[in-house]
């Protein structure tokens, strides 16, 4: 199993590990509630060194992103981050990804941990079509995220910076007592935050460094927070709202989808599920009765099937049960019920996001 | 209502039984809502329901999994610890005392011979810790 630079830090603060993609790492410290508290009232620490990451470099750099990725790289201006989709021919979603913009000409795509080989071959094999030099920067980062309204602050103070000139979705290149970092004011919480990428080695010092400025304020914060936080967002996750075999514009993700400009990889498939019309759209829901929806549970209405559980949890924030799934067009009202455990639990459509400041 | 583990009975899904007059009072150990981790959900049968051995008789979650609860003997329910649908918690803070899940009128108490005794229980952990 890979470790992260953080690894023994983590078990000096008592987390409990457990795998994933391939990565030891820490699922929860103290509580996974209190995580999720912290992060929605204060701050929170996360290692994500296990993202992967790929540099691209060159003369063909933005013409190489528009093809590989759905959103409009065009549109990106120098330090300047975009959420995008790499998609499949089929339209098919082979990741989702952050790709930061430094330049023309060099490219930073932020990766997930589970998909970072695939996403890695998949992107390569385009490299022959133009002047780019893609390569796989995955073992030079350490990656950090502070998230929550307290994150910049204690950011600003561990680091001695300002970060007033970071805006949403933009990131600064800041050197730290000789440590070159990314600083990029992005996460997957629904806080204000950020996220670091830092050299491979350096990732404790500025670990304890964030814990020091954040102390009392700050609580470090394992991939089971994470994933509650996320799902009160009602972000997508790789491997349940989104993969290969799904339709991103069936998952809610249409505004990150260049469909009426530059031709991209998967463009043509998506096109024609328009004209063929969507069968499916990912909602939210909520429970009416008592249970916790997981992935993989059928989503009724009035005794058929219409659809699949595709993650839920009991949101520490709201203290209900929610939950993401595929429903067919077709639900008339919004009420719908949960197979769970062989009873069905009425539940209710609602908006995303489930949390709301 | 602390128990004297000593006293207990134990099944390999980690529930622990205790005989208290004519019922039998049953939880799961402390190992088990340790592995589990924080406790946020539970169901259980109502006063009156019939369970079954080895079949399961309700559910735990915690924040990370889904865990049935399986009957280590057949019986009915007779009483039930409503206190643990509002807080859950308890199971975590105390599973052998306030944690205690449901009572059951046992309908064969030789079912209670095939149970693990406390010696045998925590072998069978560290083996399984092993593993």
């Amino acid at each position: 199993m890979k470790k992260t630079s953080l690894n023994s830090i983590h078990r000096e603060l008592g987390a409990k590990m457990v795998e994933f993609a391939g990565w030891e790492m820490p699922v929860q410290y103290e509580g996974l509630r209190q995580e999720h508290l912290a992060v929605r009232s204060s701050a929170g620490l996360f290692d994500v060194s296990h993202m992967g990451e790929i540099e691209v470099r060159g003369k063909d750099a933005i013409e190489f992103c528009q093809w590989v990725t759905t959103n409009d790289v065009k549109k990106v201006e120098n330090f300047q981050a975009q959420y995008t989709l790499l998609c499949n021919n089929e339209g098919g979603v082979v990741d989702d990804i952050i790709i930061y913009k430094f330049s023309d000409e060099h490219f930073l795509f932020c990766v997930n941990a589970s998909n970072s080989d695939k996403d890695f071959a998949w992107i390569k094999k385009e490299e022959g079509k133009f002047d780019v030099d893609v390569s796989d920067a995955s073992p030079q980062y350490s990656q950090i995220a502070v998230q929550g309204p307290q994150s910049k602050p204690i950011l600003s103070a561990a680091i001695g910076r300002d970060l007033d000139g970071i805006k949403k979705f933009r990131f600064d290149a800041i050197n730290w007592n000789g440590v070159e970092m990314i600083v990029a004011r992005t996460g997957y919480t629904g806080e204000e935050g950020y996220e670091i990428f830092l050299p491979w080695d350096k990732a404790p010092l500025l670990w304890n460094e964030l814990m020091q400025s954040g102390a009392g304020g700050v609580k470090p914060c394992g991939l089971g927070a994470r994933d509650t936080l996320r799902i009160e967002m009602g972000y997508s996750l790789y491997g349940h709202e989104i993969d290969e075999d799904i339709n991103p514009l069936e998952a809610g993700l249409g505004r990150y989808i260049k469909l009426d400009s530059d031709d991209f990889i998967g463009k043509n498939a998506l096109v024609k599920s328009l004209e063929r019309g969507l069968s499916k759209r990912l909602a939210g829901f909520e429970l009416i009765e008592r249970g916790i929806p997981r992935q993989g549970y059928g989503i009724f209405k009035n005794g058929n099937f219409i659809g699949t559980v595709t993650s839920g949890t009991l949101s520490p924030s709201l203290e209900k049960s929610i939950g993401l799934g595929y429903l067919s067009n077709e639900t008339g009202d919004d009420r719908i019920q949960i197979r769970i455990r062989d009873t069905f639990r009425e539940a209710k459509i609602v908006g995303i996001p489930f949390y709301v400041k | 209502m602390a128990q004297v583990l000593e006293d207990l009975k134990f099944t390999n899904d980690h529930e622990w039984a205790h005989e208290e007059g004519e019922v039998l009072v049953i939880g799961i150990t402390d190992y088990a809502q340790d592995s589990l981790g924080e406790i946020v959900y539970i169901e259980l049968p109502s006063e009156g329901d019939e369970i079954t051995k080895g079949d399961p008789f309700g559910a735990v979650e915690s924040t990370k999994a889904v865990s049935d609860l399986y009957a280590p003997v057949s019986g009915d329910v007779v009483e039930v610890n409503e206190a643990l649908l509002d807080a859950p918690e308890l199971i975590n803070g105390d599973p052998y005392g306030e944690g205690w899940m449901i009572k059951v009128k046992v309908y064969d108490h030789g079912e209670l011979e095939d149970l693990m005794n406390y010696e045998e229980y925590t072998d069978f952990v560290d083996n399984d810790v092993e593993e």
